[in-house]
């Protein structure tokens, strides 16, 4: 992000940045910067509170009115992530009598992530495919997972890793629905790693694709799963 | 906890020399025009999906609200955005900034790159960065917020 805020500035248009990694932040010196210690992937701090937003906004507009950089400047608050605490939900019965678990449990969770998604009218799945395809997804993982390779594994588009993507964000989604509330950063990807079938089926594609010396199998799931 | 494992990583690779940095100065608040770059690696429902190493960009209207988060690492939260776009595409605080006439306008243009890239990002640099720049220029944009993921 600070070359495009140098690249721009190149360009005559004056950039602030909101930084997310103060060490990259201080290496490359884009000419405004406003630090925010917040969870990676909420730049702005907190979902759905306008004022907060607001305030970072703000915050960073002041440093407009710096005469030279380049300028760093820490917001006041800081927000850590909370992956260490897993979303608390229950997963609804599912029917397991003559399939995966995993397989299973996906089906079972699509009622929740359409009601999800009709309350938030906004989804992440749509990577590789939309809802209809995370059972397809999910068998195609299960092969690979068995040993069958990536390539060959009929992953819709070809790109596992937006698949995975797919499989992270419609449980999310579910699992926001089943607790009611909009997770605590990264609370639904450690609920989905730690306590769903789904989560225990990437790991096992992760171990597999880095037994078969896939060289981007380290980006099949989080770092620390 | 994840997210200092992260940064502690992230902040030991390397990043692009920037020989000449240049500072372009802004017009007041009041006067400006404004547009999100973000390198959160948005795309459009059933647009094309990002591919590793991705150092194109993709090109949002202000009106646009069917974004969807396609970056390609793991190692960030979805949630938020999925219950709120505006915690790293904030079209909407824009919107009421603009309303409240803290700044002059918002840009009919907003773009995305894909962050996490090589540490040389030379196509960024030299191409596809600047015909970034030209795009948010001949709609009269004078100031860049830019939000990472």
């Amino acid at each position: 992000m600070g070359t495009l805020a140098h690249t721009l500035e190149a360009e005559g248009i004056s950039t602030v940045a909101l930084s997310a990694i103060r060490g990259v932040t201080e290496k490359l010196k884009p000419p405004r910067a406003l630090h925010c210690e917040f969870p990676l992937g909420r730049p702005l701090g907190k979902p759905l509170d306008a004022d907060y937003q607001k305030n970072v906004l703000t915050a960073a507009f002041e440093l407009l009115k710096q005469t030279e950089g380049p300028v760093l400047i820490d917001f006041p608050d800081t927000i850590e992530d909370s992956s260490d605490e897993a979303l608390s939900c229950n997963l609804p019965p599912r029917d397991d009598t003559d399939q995966h678990p995993a397989l299973a449990e996906a089906k079972a969770l699509r009622g929740a992530y359409d009601r999800n998604l009709a309350g938030a009218g906004h989804t992440n799945v749509g990577r590789v495919g939309d809802a209809d395809a995370i059972p397809e997804l999910v068998e195609c993982f299960i092969k690979i997972a068995d040993g069958t390779s990536w390539k060959e594994a009929g992953i819709p588009t070809g790109n596992i890793l937006e698949a995975t993507k797919d499989m992270m964000s419609y449980y999310e989604e579910a699992g926001a629905e089943l607790a009611g509330h909009t997770p605590a950063a990264r609370s639904a990807e450690s609920w989905f790693f730690k306590q769903t079938e789904g989560g225990k089926l990437l790991i096992a594609v992760r171990a597999a694709m880095k037994e078969a010396k896939v060289p981007f199998w380290m980006y099949i799931t989080p770092m620390g799963v | 906890m994840a997210d200092q494992m992260f940064r502690k990583m992230i902040a030991n690779e390397g990043v692009p020399v920037i020989e000449a940095a240049a500072f372009t100065s802004p017009p007041p608040l009041a006067e400006a025009r404004v547009a999100i770059v973000t390198t959160a690696g948005l795309r459009k429902a059933g647009d094309a999906a990002w591919g590793p190493g991705d150092q194109s960009f993709r090109v949002f209207d202000n009106d646009d609200r069917d974004v969807q988060l396609g970056h390609l690492s793991p190692n960030f939260d979805r949630a938020g955005f999925a219950a709120d776009i505006n915690v790293a595409y904030p079209v909407d605080r824009l919107a009421e900034l603009a309303a409240e006439g803290t700044i002059g306008s918002v840009g009919a243009h907003h773009i995305s790159f894909m962050g996490a890239q090589d540490d040389t990002m030379t196509k960024i640099r030299m191409d596809s960065g600047k015909a970034a720049a030209k795009i948010l220029k001949d709609d009269g944009v004078n100031v860049v917020i830019l939000t990472p993921v």
